[in-house]
């Protein structure tokens, strides 16, 4: 009725412009926290799972797998805690509330990539797969030498004995 | 001066404050309201303003009401209400109140016609929890239950809470937190929920609440 009215005092909590982010995409939500007087950001990562509310009541809940168990928290899109929500992966969806993720575990939690500005060209989707694998090399690369190191530094102590 | 005003329920959502605590608040839009009438202790034998909100056709209002309003320049009014002083105000007839009375007042309370839920049974009207489900209960698992003892009083005592009409009642909202005052576009935000639908009209006033 005075749907005028409502808006300007909603318009005055609102931010005036929210990072775009889907359903289904891998975010960095940027919270501001408060440890005594300092004020810090963290980030907490994990997949956008639901949206739910308009105006200033928007909210969205973002899932993610913390030590092997599933970890969801939901923030007021508007609040002024949030100080930002970067998209890192856009997964490929086909509802609005991905709940049933939370009944799945290890390897099919993955969601396939979206490519949002239209539909990948197979390069593309070749690229970021061997990105990916690079990375995954990369990481396993990391562990084995830190592994042999330690491993190293282990028979050093014997032998100084 | 004790500060009333007249308005409307616009709606309820909510705001962040700059910590991120999301205040759920009322919408009011209250005022401009005119002062169709000073009461006063030599002539009514009480102090109060007679403050009239929303403007009337003259075709549906009576006679009497477009002479009222007359008086004072103004159209009748659909919402006219007293708000009471404790001494004579310095506000004069046919003055114009808007929101920005409420510029200092930190609570307020709100007064109005709660949503009328017609005649109800004591499950929703006074939150009984019924009867059982199961365990041979038989179609009565929203009634009340007993009334009272048998033989010695032999009769329901006073008081006892029965199904009856529920709501449509005027209900008073008493130390609601000021949380914002809008003069551009006439608002009050105030925390918490207030009686009535939205566009219900509404008293609001100074709290008498200490």
């Amino acid at each position: 009725m005075q749907n005028h009215l409502m808006e300007a005092v909603e318009q005055s909590s609102m931010k005036a412009s929210v990072p775009k982010f889907e359903i289904g995409d891998t975010v960095d939500v940027h919270v501001r926290i408060l440890e005594g007087e300092k004020e810090r950001i963290q980030i907490f990562n994990g997949v956008v799972i639901a949206k739910s509310g308009t105006k200033t009541r928007e909210m969205f809940t973002v899932r993610r797998i913390v030590q092997g168990e599933g970890v969801e928290r939901k923030f007021p899109v508007h609040s002024p805690r949030i100080a930002d929500i970067v998209v890192k992966r856009s997964g490929k969806v086909r509802r609005a509330k991905l709940y049933y993720l939370r009944n799945l575990s290890g390897k099919a939690v993955r969601l396939k990539e979206r490519f949002p500005a239209g539909k990948a060209t197979p390069a593309e989707a070749k690229a970021a797969k061997a990105e990916r694998r690079a990375q995954k090399a990369a990481a396993k690369k990391a562990r084995a030498e830190a592994a042999a190191e330690a491993k190293a530094e282990a028979a050093a102590t014997v032998k100084e004995e | 001066m004790r500060v009333g005003l007249l308005g409307r329920k616009v709606g309820m959502t909510q705001i962040f404050e700059a910590d991120g605590t999301a205040v759920p608040i009322t919408v009011l839009e209250c005022g401009p309201c005119t002062v169709l009438q000073v009461r006063t202790e030599e002539r009514d034998g009480y102090h109060a303003l007679q403050l009239g909100f929303a403007d009337k056709k003259r075709k549906s209002a009576t006679q009497a009401e477009r002479g009222h309003a007359r008086r004072v320049d103004a159209e009748p009014k659909r919402y006219v209400r007293e708000i009471r002083q404790d001494g004579p105000s310095d506000v004069a007839e046919g003055q114009t109140l808007t929101v920005e009375v409420f510029g200092a007042i930190p609570r307020v309370d709100v007064i109005g016609t709660s949503k009328g839920r017609g005649y109800s049974g004591v499950v929703k009207r006074h939150g009984f929890k019924g009867l059982r489900a199961s365990h041979g209960v038989k179609r009565m698992h929203r009634h009340p239950g007993s009334s009272g003892p048998s033989a010695d009083p032999a009769h329901t005592r006073k008081g006892i809470r029965k199904p009856g009409q529920y709501g449509n009642a005027r209900i008073t909202a008493r130390n609601l937190k000021v949380v914002r005052v809008d003069p551009t576009n006439n608002l009050l935000l105030v925390r918490g929920a207030v009686p009535g639908p939205n566009g219900g009209f509404l008293t609001v006033r100074q709290t008498n609440k200490v």
